[in-house]
């Protein structure tokens, strides 16, 4: 097998907003496979990363997940630093920790 | 609580006589409980690494140490893993167990883990020993090995919240 993988592929869907104001200090990921509020619960303050590449270098930005958004199971994060509006539509990877399993 | 035990230590202070003894204030930052072990940990549970060089790998978890930290070891005969600290926060505990009474930890320090450019020769030895006893425990159950060998990994479809560990 390759490289395990111990993430959980999320999309970064936008800014926490209302319909004409952003507020990009927290962001809306959908998680794959969770669906529904009560399924958040798992994740919430798992750690998060959004990597990027600059040349051939790979970088992260760190966050967790704060709360669950809706009632659908998307889930809003916090990122050391905000993430930049290129993200939107990228993946970000949800580990596994902190566990409390 | 320690609001409270540090507001009457103020105001035991204040309303003694001249002669009063100052008590130092409680600490809001010392946890002197230590770190309170996940429910589902037992030494002998078998645990999978999150993190780290080792992650995906299955070890065997051994005992807390001091510190709070967990020590485990793959064994490194069957999986490479070393005897090595790690955070239960970055560990699912599985259900799977193997018995380690017979286990001799007595003459781990955690001393040994603080300086990982040189493996010591006491290590090494400890290791060794450490890793017979527990293969012969392994090898008592069907297919322990293999899935000691086997590392975990998140397949497409797979939801780590619905899942039993």
């Amino acid at each position: 097998m390759a490289t395990p993988r111990l993430f959980v592929k999320g999309t970064v869907l936008g800014y926490k907003r209302t319909r004409t104001i952003q507020r990009p200090s927290s962001t809306l990921l959908q998680l794959e496979g969770v669906n529904v509020k009560e399924d958040t619960g798992f994740y919430l303050g798992k750690r998060v990363c959004y990597v990027y590449k600059v040349g051939r270098e790979s970088r992260c930005i760190w966050g967790r997940i704060t709360r669950a958004h809706g009632n659908s199971g998307v889930v809003r994060a916090r990122f050391q630093h905000n993430l930049p509006p290129q993200s939107f539509g990228a993946t970000v990877r949800v580990h596994l920790f902190p566990s409390s399993i | 609580m320690k609001k409270a035990e540090n507001e009457k230590i103020i105001m035991d202070v204040r309303n003694a006589a001249p002669e009063r003894i100052p008590k130092p204030l409680v600490s809001y930052k010392a946890n002197k409980k230590g770190t309170v072990l996940k429910k589902n940990l037992v030494p002998g549970s078998i645990v999978i690494l999150l993190a780290g060089r080792y992650a995906g790998s299955r070890a065997v978890f051994l005992k807390q140490l001091d510190s709070g930290l967990l020590l485990v070891t793959g064994p490194h005969k069957v999986n490479g893993v070393p005897l090595r600290r790690v955070n239960q926060r970055y560990v699912i505990g599985t259900s799977t167990t193997i018995d380690v009474s017979k286990v001799d930890l007595s003459n781990i320090s955690e001393e040994w883990f603080k300086h990982s450019e040189t493996v010591l020769p006491a290590l090494a030895e400890t290791q060794k020993t450490l890793d017979a006893t527990l293969l012969a425990e392994i090898k008592k159950v069907d297919s322990m090995k293999a899935y000691m060998k086997a590392k975990f990994s998140l397949k497409k479809g797979d939801r780590p919240h619905d899942m039993v560990f």
